[in-house]
């Protein structure tokens, strides 16, 4: 259970959270132009590191606001939290 | 034949205060303070289990929660009954009752004791062996293994006790108040931080409240005598916060630990009642110190698992503390100082030691010259080999050891003893350190594993950091705790230490003896029976990782996690694959750290308060009319409404013919209802249906259909246009709150540009369905002012209006094929409103009807339903509804999946009709769907997805999934079931007035 420091609300706990899975995929402008194959690519492939990962999450018991982490995911260290549409932090 | 092993003036125990208690259908007594063990032991009684495997008999051996054998049922045959409770943790009241375990027909005599005769063909991996084959057999032998599975017996009944859970914020926590524990919490404290401080026992000290020789000194005062003196002074310190009998079951990431706070079980039954049982402790920390202590080691020899034999640390608490002797005629056996300590206290009390066996030749303290000046026999470098007497200790014989340590050597002596004591050094407790994600490293001169890395704001301090001497805890635990608080004032100056003891230790982590180890029964886990013999199995069968001999051997995976002999085990495995120790690492600690009850996890969300249940406005009429309930996600929606003596079937079949025949009104309030506002609306659902939505007309409603972006129906629902920037969009009942979640996600992410604001608005309103022939001239009386001519208010059209002065909506929508209106009204007046209804259809016979008729008429019509019909695999082509899916729009969500090589595939499973060759036979839903039986094996075509006898058509209808079904039109299909084949033929899936002409009330 660790914290997540909402961009909006502040410090809470996670269960007050869900989970969106990696984050910066942005979906196609014109997906009739892709292939299968570059559209799969879009659709199911995901990185799944160990290690630090850019991740989106979503305050669903709180502001409802989307917004984006970096977390070590061997250890649950969350090393930036960013609002949507903001740069990721170098890593 | 009862000894009384009692002493008097002990720490714990109020000699006052008598007990009496049930042990095996026995009465005994006690006193008050003591444990279940404790007072077992007073009445000289060792023998309380039997082994898992061999069944051999076993008694206490611990003092603690480490305990591996003392495992017994509490309260026998009561809705309270517990199963695997230690002996050495419960506190006896009065009218306790407990018995054995594993047993039958009794302890004394089991018949499963067998299997000890056995043993030499019952190795490690046993059951995985010979099990396994003939394959048929397995059905045979389940029986029998089940049967022998398992330790104790689960309640048969509702649990009487009240749970609860608490959240804790502190600054710091400290788990554990010995000594160390209770330094660091005077530290803490005393400088102005937040702290709290929990110990599983129910008394402070740990074991250095016991520690009372004149060996041991802080300052001059007895050590014993400090600490009592320091627990005083903090239990007067305001910011200091104590809790006993409090175990902490699992440290978490980020400092957020579960404790349990056991607040009546050391309380007679009478007493409890209307109270706690137990608190589940949900502590967020700042800070966190382990103090946690070190679990004393068993030493691994051929027999060391007969009752009475026990840790030497145990049997120096159960006197001290206890004012008990485990025995009248004792021997200790050690490769340290700490059985010395034991020795002690048996002298000061006048207990017969008989000997003590110690692996080390030379021995340099003032505790062992102080032992050998009362003429006690120490044999220097001797080792056990054997041990005697089934149920009770009896003897030993012990040989010399070789210079190696690794042979025994001369001559076999044989003692006899009542018990035995003992001490293999100690083991740091660092299960939740490791739990927390703290990596560990070994320590070689005294073969331990320490905290290392910590993972978070947290320290271990005291003997579970590897400082095991008094003077190396008080030093190391000030330094270290001044610097991890960051504080200034420090009470503690210089501490003067006396101790007798030094750090000399022989470790050799399986005795040698005389026999070869394949005549041995050196056990390792005692609860679970792996012996040394295994562990060496499983290596010589190529097992090599540490967690695979775990599983292999079952070492270490008892209700105890193998606290005593995990150490020995990664010691006889280093040894023997010819590695170093602390290469292998540990295997892994889980929570909890001791077992809890289900109780304790669910805490107060039991009965009616297991999950939360929501109710319509409409609720309260829907009990009084004998409805009959169904959970559709956390709502409860009328199901159907049976009247006299009707049941389930016979009440949806009049339902349902009312619904068509004359008139029907259903309470639809939990349909999800999202308000869409803003310049951008029309584009959004244009990007979240398949269909087109721009040219909506202001006043109109149209059904939508809401994909994944992998092409798969995920919702649907009509969605009506307010206004020009207006929507209100329904879902499914239990679609609501993904779909808003599904939407937001978007809007926010994807699509931020957009000029959009969604509100759930769901409980705001309430929704009422009129529907039928007659429906018109019902909702016309309700609201007589609104025009329902078909020119004025067509089908999927909606109207702003009142009923009296309420304002309300209502759209003229369907999704049973009868003309409908649904109105739509602020919740508080929903009951009076379908009251209205109701009187003003008596005349026409207004039949309410449930989500069963609801389903029956929609399937009539082939309406589907998300998530009865589908399953996230369908694609709306799937799903035969290719007309809901715009060509013209270039993109949606999951438009381009609809044309990847596997959605364009003909033979996808297809949404069908069904009907069967005897119009009365209704399918099963679920049931399988084939075409050929002859061949095999038997290729699945599909499933029925829905399956009803419609009263109106006067046959069985259905509908199904069924591979590259479009094409199948006619086509004859098998539904094999379990007694019998019935023939189907595919049909179109709308069943009921294909042209839609019952839209409108001929009537």
């Amino acid at each position: 259970m660790f914290l997540i420091n909402c961009p909006f609300c502040g410090e809470r706990e996670q269960s007050e959270f869900k989970a969106g899975g990696e984050a910066h995929i942005e979906r196609p402008k014109q997906p009739t132009e892709l292939s299968d194959d570059e559209w799969a690519e879009f659709l199911f492939m995901r990185k799944n590191i160990k290690g630090v990962q850019f991740e989106r999450w979503n305050h669903a018991h709180g502001c409802r606001k989307w917004f984006n982490i970096v977390r070590d995911t061997s250890d649950d260290q969350i090393k930036a939290v960013y609002k949507m549409g903001e740069k990721p932090p170098v890593k | 034949m009862s000894k009384n092993l009692r002493f008097k003036s002990s720490k714990l125990v109020d000699e006052t205060y008598r007990i009496s208690f049930k042990f095996n259908n026995k009465t005994y007594y006690g006193y008050k303070g003591d444990t279940l063990a404790s007072a077992l032991l007073a009445n000289d009684v060792h023998l309380v289990g039997r082994s898992f495997k061999y069944h051999r008999p076993r008694g206490i051996m611990t003092a603690g929660s480490e305990e591996p054998n003392a495992i017994i049922q509490l309260h026998d045959n009561t809705s309270r009954t517990e199963p695997n409770v230690r002996a050495t943790e419960i506190e006896i009241y009065e009218g306790l009752v407990a018995s054995s375990q594993n047993c039958w027909p009794s302890v004394n005599f089991d018949i499963g004791g067998i299997n000890n005769i056995l043993s030499p063909i019952l190795p490690a991996g046993f059951y995985y062996k010979t099990f396994m084959w003939p394959k048929s057999f397995w059905e045979k032998y389940e029986y029998f293994i089940r049967k022998s599975a398992g330790l104790g017996k689960s309640p048969k009944e509702a649990d009487p006790d009240i749970y609860e859970h608490k959240y804790i914020h502190c600054d710091v926590l400290i788990i554990g108040a010995g000594i160390s524990g209770i330094i660091a919490a005077k530290m803490s404290a005393k400088n102005g931080l937040k702290t709290l401080l929990v110990d599983e026992k129910s008394f402070l000290g740990g074991s250095t409240i016991y520690d009372n020789s004149k060996f041991s000194k802080i300052n001059n005062q007895i050590t014993s005598s400090w600490l009592e003196k320091e627990i005083n002074e903090i239990s007067k310190l305001e910011n200091l916060e104590i809790k006993t009998r409090t175990s902490v079951a699992a440290f978490h990431g980020y400092n957020f630990l579960l404790a349990r706070e056991n607040l009546t079980d050391h309380l007679p039954i009478t007493q409890r009642e209307n109270k706690i049982r137990h608190r589940l402790l949900k502590i967020r920390a700042q800070k966190v110190i382990c103090a946690t202590g070190a679990i004393e080691r068993p030493l691994i020899f051929d027999n060391n698992d007969r009752p009475g034999i026990l840790l030497s640390s145990a049997m120096k608490k159960y006197i001290d503390l206890y004012g008990v002797a485990c025995g009248e005629n004792n021997i200790l056996f050690t490769n340290n100082d700490t059985a010395y300590e034991t020795a002690m206290s048996m002298v000061q009390r006048g207990i017969k030691i008989n000997a003590i066996i110690d692996n080390r030749e030379e021995i340099d303290s003032k505790l062992s010259y102080e032992v050998e000046k009362n003429n006690i026999k120490i044999f220097k470098g001797y080792t056990v080999v054997d041990t005697y007497g089934y149920k009770r200790i009896n003897g030993l014989s012990i040989m010399e050891l070789s210079k190696d340590g690794q042979k025994v050597i001369g001559k076999k002596i044989k003692l006899s003893c009542d018990s035995l004591g003992v001490s293999g050094g100690w083991t740091p407790a660092v299960h939740l350190f490791t739990q927390s994600g703290g990596k560990l490293k070994f320590r070689e001169d005294d073969q331990v594993f320490i905290p290392n890395k910590y993972p978070s704001d947290q320290l271990s301090i005291g003997s579970c950091n590897g400082d095991f001497s008094l003077e190396e805890i008080t030093t190391n635990t000030i330094l270290s705790v001044k610097k991890f608080l960051n504080i200034n004032i420090i009470d503690y100056k210089t501490f003067e230490i006396i101790t007798g003891m030094n750090k000399s230790k022989r470790n050799i982590w399986l005795l040698p003896s005389d026999k070869i180890l394949g005549k041995t029964k050196s056990f390792v886990d005692y609860q679970n029976d792996a012996t040394a013999k295994d562990i060496k199995l499983a290596l010589r069968e190529g097992f090599r990782s540490i967690e695979h001999v775990k599983r292999y051997t079952t070492t270490g995976m008892g209700t105890d996690q193998g606290k005593l002999g995990n150490m020995h085990a990664l010691g006889i495995i280093s040894e023997t694959a010819g590695t170093k120790m602390g290469e292998h690492g540990t295997t892994t600690f889980r929570p909890p750290y001791t077992p809890l009850t289900f109780g304790t996890i669910v805490g107060r969300n039991v009965g009616k308060f297991f999950d939360i249940v929501r109710r319509t406005p409409i609720h309260d009429w829907h009990v009084a009319n004998n409805a009959k309930f169904e959970n559709v996600s956390q709502w409860k929606r009328a199901w159907y409404y049976p009247k006299a003596n009707e049941n389930m079937y016979q009440a949806v079949q009049r339902e349902s013919k009312a619904a068509r025949d004359c008139a029907g009104i259903l309470d639809a309030s939990t349909l999800g209802k999202i308000d869409i506002q803003g310049t951008d609306a029309s584009e959004f659902l244009n990007r979240v249906y398949t269909n087109a939505w721009s040219k909506l007309a202001i006043g109109k409603c149209r059904y939508g259909l809401m994909l994944n972006e992998d092409g798969m129906v995920y919702d649907d629902g009509v969605t009506t246009r307010l206004d020009e920037n207006h929507y209100i969009m329904t879902t499914t009942t239990g679609g609501a709150a993904n779909v808003l979640g599904k939407l937001e996600d978007y809007l926010q992410t994807e699509w931020p540009e957009l000029d959009v604001y969604l509100s759930s608005v769901t409980d705001h309103y309430a929704t009422i369905c009129v529907c039928g022939p007659h429906s018109k001239k019902i909702v016309s009386k309700v609201i007589p002012d609104l025009d329902f001519s078909d020119e004025k208010f067509p089908h999927m059209s909606f109207k702003n209006t009142k009923i009296g002065q309420i304002k309300c909506r209502v759209m003229r929508i369907s999704f049973t094929g009868e003309q409908s209106y649904e109105i739509n009204i602020q919740s508080n007046y929903g009951k009076s409103v379908w009251e209205k209804c109701m009187e003003a259809g008596k005349d026409f016979n207004i039949t309410p009807y449930g989500t069963e008729t609801m389903h029956l008429l929609r399937a009539e019509k082939g309406f589907i339903i998300v998530g009865q019909d589908t399953d996230a695999t369908m694609t709306p082509i799937d799903l035969q509804m290719d007309w809901i899916v715009s060509k013209k729009k270039y993109d949606f969500i999951g438009k381009r999946s609809l044309y990847r090589s596997d959605t364009i595939k003909d033979d996808r499973k297809q949404l069908v009709g069904l009907l069967t060759e005897n119009p009365k036979e209704v399918l099963e839903e679920g049931a399988q769907i084939v075409a050929d039986i002859k061949k095999s094996p038997i290729e699945m075509l599909g499933h029925v997805t829905s399956s009803y006898y419609s009263p109106n058509l006067n046959k069985s209808i259905a509908l199904g999934v069924v591979k590259g079904g479009k094409k199948m039109l006619g086509q004859k299909l098998i539904i094999p079931m379990e007694n019998k084949n019935i023939n189907v033929t595919v049909a179109d899936p709308v069943f009921l007035d294909k042209e839609g002409e019952r839209l409108s009330a001929k009537l």
